[in-house]
């Protein structure tokens, strides 16, 4: 800063100078451009924080919806046949980086002492324990009849089914083998003398594999080992691959039934091993499985992307019929606007339930479900969007720029959709962002209430998957879980978005958020 | 005024009546199901069909559905679900329990939704306005059915407060009536008293600042006679017809809650006469959907005529 000075009477006469003598005083020349309609609603936007991230959220959804199907389907996700996925329904979610905090698959449990020893002989035959923790063992239940005893454990829920037994054929059963010698992975289990099981259950259970009594509790050794009652008699077809620790080779690996001809080969697989084997990879379901077996995450992205694509589709259709049709109605007024006016009046009437059901009974044998519900949106949906165009219109059509441009000559159609009709974009733009959530909520509605089918086999809906997920809601809350998650993260950021647009669009709201 | 109404209400039987004509008639295009598979009810069905005129051609059957059904009152017989029972005593026998879980909704909905409004618009852009509508945002947005299923699953599993679903019997009055309606009366609320908060906070906060209230002010009221007295009614005039137009939307109830909770009412009925397709049920169910809709439009345009005034004067 200059020194202040003080003493203003007593200026020396050098001191002054001339100023702006030989320029010729101007305005100056903006330097910065000049801020449209949209380039001004689309910075007030940016300004609008929780929008920005709600957009955010939305991109991140809609990138999730692409990519997952992309990237995460594989062998299993793309085997339709197979039917019974393995028995590898309601699986948990397992995601190796964050399996620390409890994404691990596992789940807490009280088993009882039967069932505790039958999971303990899994880990015991295979290496891989399905009980990874055990926080009570032991324990008398207060409620429980005396002489049963509790164990309060934490379960893996992929290996926790163990073994299966398997019908093979022949050329199945040697590329099982192959497969052993080259990976070193055993699938295959020796098989087991059932005669010394009493029970039927017992005997068709393929987990048992060491001498029990009639409950299932194992008879163990003095130093509390399992006794193996694996078979040793009869053929098991030149079984060539790993055999088990503690097998001196006369442990038999699979029961030959059948003609010589077409024989088939009942044998134990383990289950986890049997679908590396079988998929190329271990299992690992980032949000685990539904009760058939099959992949939450890509169905949800499957889902996920119909919803979205369908909620586009029809604001885009609703946005072009709309306007087209609240053009004519305020651009012409008058009797064509009454007739008009009162079409749409009947229309808005009709319940959407009754159109939707409607329709679905009607059309969706002829046309598809798809299409049949894409019309009941469509036949009410513009009806909004029409008469915010409409407004629009009588407001701007008797303006003077459109009574110049009439004057020189412009056609009807131009007057409209050149003159007037961008006046309204605004408006548009945000009903019809606001449109989308509404579709893919009362499409999640409707197909959650079973009144519109979406699901086929490489196709769901996340309504649909709600409604699965609700009938195992108190056990497996995970196949609810994650839909719920999504669904309402994609309703908030949308609504959050669209009313950020509205704001930023809404030329009387400038100036007032600052 | 009065001739105002008179026109809203014609014209809402003309709407009524269009649209129960195209239901009619795409309900008649269906396919019928074979008498025969009835079984030892297929003579009472046949004869029922042939009263309701089933072989005529569709405009002697419109008229004769008009006649029966619409005047008269007979709906016909249920076929799928509820074999060769009325239906009209059935979606009657279905209503109390509707309507009970939404009165119960209303009833614990609307005042809390207008003190949450009326509360965040005085606070208004402090943090009390902050929370209530970040809740408001992110209630309205989280579909009902979300909740519904975390209100299952947190206060009726977990927790253990309530039963799963509701008690079918018809002791509507009992406690553990009560208990069980509980869950379905929370999930059904949540979604109006978040849109009324909402609806009631931007009416509020822009009738608060407005030239009025300036002048209220300075003419010497208190801040809170201002406001109760002139700010909140004028606030009120687009609210009221909005929790009026909500009652008459409580006869129909919600399909979806009905169906998480087991609600034996209306909405479910709705929901079952479609994948059972029982014709019957889904034309008497479908106008009596349209009907409701229609009138809560109806109720909420005229009651502004009633509550304020200038719009009644307006009008003409």
């Amino acid at each position: 800063m200059a020194k202040k000075q003080e003493d203003y009477t007593n200026i020396p006469k050098e001191k002054f100078e001339f100023f702006q003598r030989d320029e010729n005083i101007s305005d100056k020349r903006f330097d910065t451009k000049p801020v449209g309609y949209f380039k001004d609603a689309f910075m007030r936007f940016c300004r609008n924080k929780s929008s920005v991230i709600a957009a955010v959220i939305i991109l991140a959804l809609v990138l999730f919806a692409i990519l997952v199907p992309i990237f995460c389907s594989n062998r299993y996700t793309e085997s339709l046949t197979d039917t019974t996925y393995l028995q590898y329904g309601k699986l948990l979610p397992k995601w190796e980086p964050l399996a620390g905090l409890g994404w691990d698959g596992c789940k807490n449990d009280t088993l009882s002492k039967d069932n505790y020893y039958k999971l303990n002989a899994i880990g015991v035959e295979t290496g891989q324990n399905p009980i990874t923790k055990i926080y009570r063992s032991d324990y008398q239940h207060e409620s429980a009849v005396s002489n049963t005893t509790f164990y309060d454990v934490r379960v893996d829920s992929y290996t926790r089914n163990g073994m299966i037994y398997l019908n093979l054929t022949e050329e199945e059963y040697k590329a099982v083998q192959k497969w052993q010698n080259e990976t070193k992975i055993q699938v295959i289990y020796p098989a087991v003398d059932t005669s010394t099981l009493k029970v039927a259950s017992l005997k068709n259970d393929a987990n048992i594999w060491y001498k029990c009594n009639n409950k299932g509790l194992p008879l163990l050794t003095k130093d509390g080992k399992y006794t193996p009652i694996y078979k040793t008699k009869g053929s098991d077809g030149d079984y060539d691959s790993i055999r088990i620790a503690g097998d001196d080779g006369s442990y038999r690996y699979a029961v030959v039934n059948g003609t010589s001809e077409a024989k088939s080969y009942k044998v134990r697989v383990f289950t986890y091993t049997y679908f590396q084997y079988r998929y190329g990879f271990e299992p690992s379901f980032m949000f685990g499985t539904n009760a058939y077996g099959q992949d939450i995450i890509t169905r949800l992205a499957s889902g996920a992307r119909f919803s979205l694509i369908f909620a586009v589709c029809i604001s885009a259709i609703n946005l072009i019929l709309g306007s087209i049709y609240g053009a004519i109605e305020g651009y012409y007024g008058g009797a064509i606007d009454l007739v008009l006016e009162r079409i749409s009046d009947i229309l808005s009437g009709v319940p959407f339930i009754v159109v939707t059901s409607l329709f679905q009974l009607h059309l969706a044998r002829k046309v598809g479900v798809v299409p049949s519900l894409l019309f009941a949106y469509v036949l009410t949906g513009w009806i909004g969007m029409a008469s915010s165009v409409r407004m629009q219109f009588y407001r701007f059509k008797k303006q003077e720029y459109v009574l110049a441009a009439r004057t020189l000559g412009a056609s009807d159609a131009r007057l409209m959709f050149r003159h007037i009709f961008p006046n309204a974009l605004g408006t548009l733009i945000t009903g019809a962002v606001l449109t989308i959530p509404g579709v893919i909520y009362s499409e999640s509605t409707l197909t959650y209430l079973g009144i519109v089918n979406l699901e086929s086999s490489n196709m769901t809906s996340v309504g649909t998957m709600l409604s699965a997920g609700q009938a195992s809601l108190s056990t497996y809350p995970h196949m609810i879980f994650f839909p719920a998650l999504f669904i309402s993260l994609l309703m908030i950021s949308f609504n959050l978005f669209g009313n950020g647009l509205r704001d930023a669009f809404n030329p009387s709201l400038r100036g007032t958020e600052d | 005024m009065f001739k105002y109404v008179l026109k809203r209400i014609a014209l809402m039987f003309f709407v009524f009546f269009v649209i129960l004509t195209m239901s009619f008639v795409l309900v008649k295009m269906l396919p019928v199901i074979d008498a025969a598979q009835f079984g030892k009810d297929m003579e009472l069905i046949k004869q029922r069909r042939e009263a309701l005129g089933y072989n005529k051609p569709i405009l002697v059957q419109y008229i004769i559905f008009l006649r029966r059904s619409v005047l008269g009152g007979d709906w016909g017989i249920s076929e799928a679900l509820y074999r060769s029972q009325d239906v009209w005593k059935i979606f009657v026998s279905k209503l109390p329990a509707t309507l009970m879980v939404n009165i119960y909704s209303m009833l614990f909905s609307v005042p809390l939704g207008l003190l949450l409004g009326i509360y965040a618009a005085l606070k208004k852009n402090k943090w009390q306005d902050y929370v209530i509508s970040t809740g408001v945002m992110v209630f309205i947005s989280v579909p009902s059915y979300v909740y519904a299923l975390l209100i299952q699953y947190v206060l009726c599993f977990k927790l253990n407060w309530f039963p799963l679903q509701m008690n079918s019997g018809t002791d509507y009055f009992s406690w553990g009536m009560f208990l069980s309606v509980v869950p379905a009366v929370l999930s059904l609320g949540f979604g109006s008293i978040a849109s009324l908060a909402r609806y009631t906070r931007a009416e509020l906060s822009e009738v608060l600042t407005s030239d009025f209230m300036l002048l209220a002010r300075t003419k010497g009221l208190t801040r809170s006679q201002a406001t109760v007295r002139h700010a909140l009614r004028n606030s009120m005039v687009p609210v009221f017809p909005m929790i009026l137009g909500e009652f008459v939307g409580i006869l129909s109830g919600s399909l979806i809650i009905e169906n998480i909770f087991g609600v034996p009412g209306v909405g479910q009925l709705y929901v079952n006469s479609i994948t059972a397709l029982d014709y019957n049920f889904f034309m008497l169910l479908s106008a009596f959907y349209t009907l409701i809709g229609l009138a809560s439009g109806i109720v909420v345009d005229i009651s502004y005529g009633f509550i304020d005034p200038r719009i009644r004067m307006g009008e003409r």
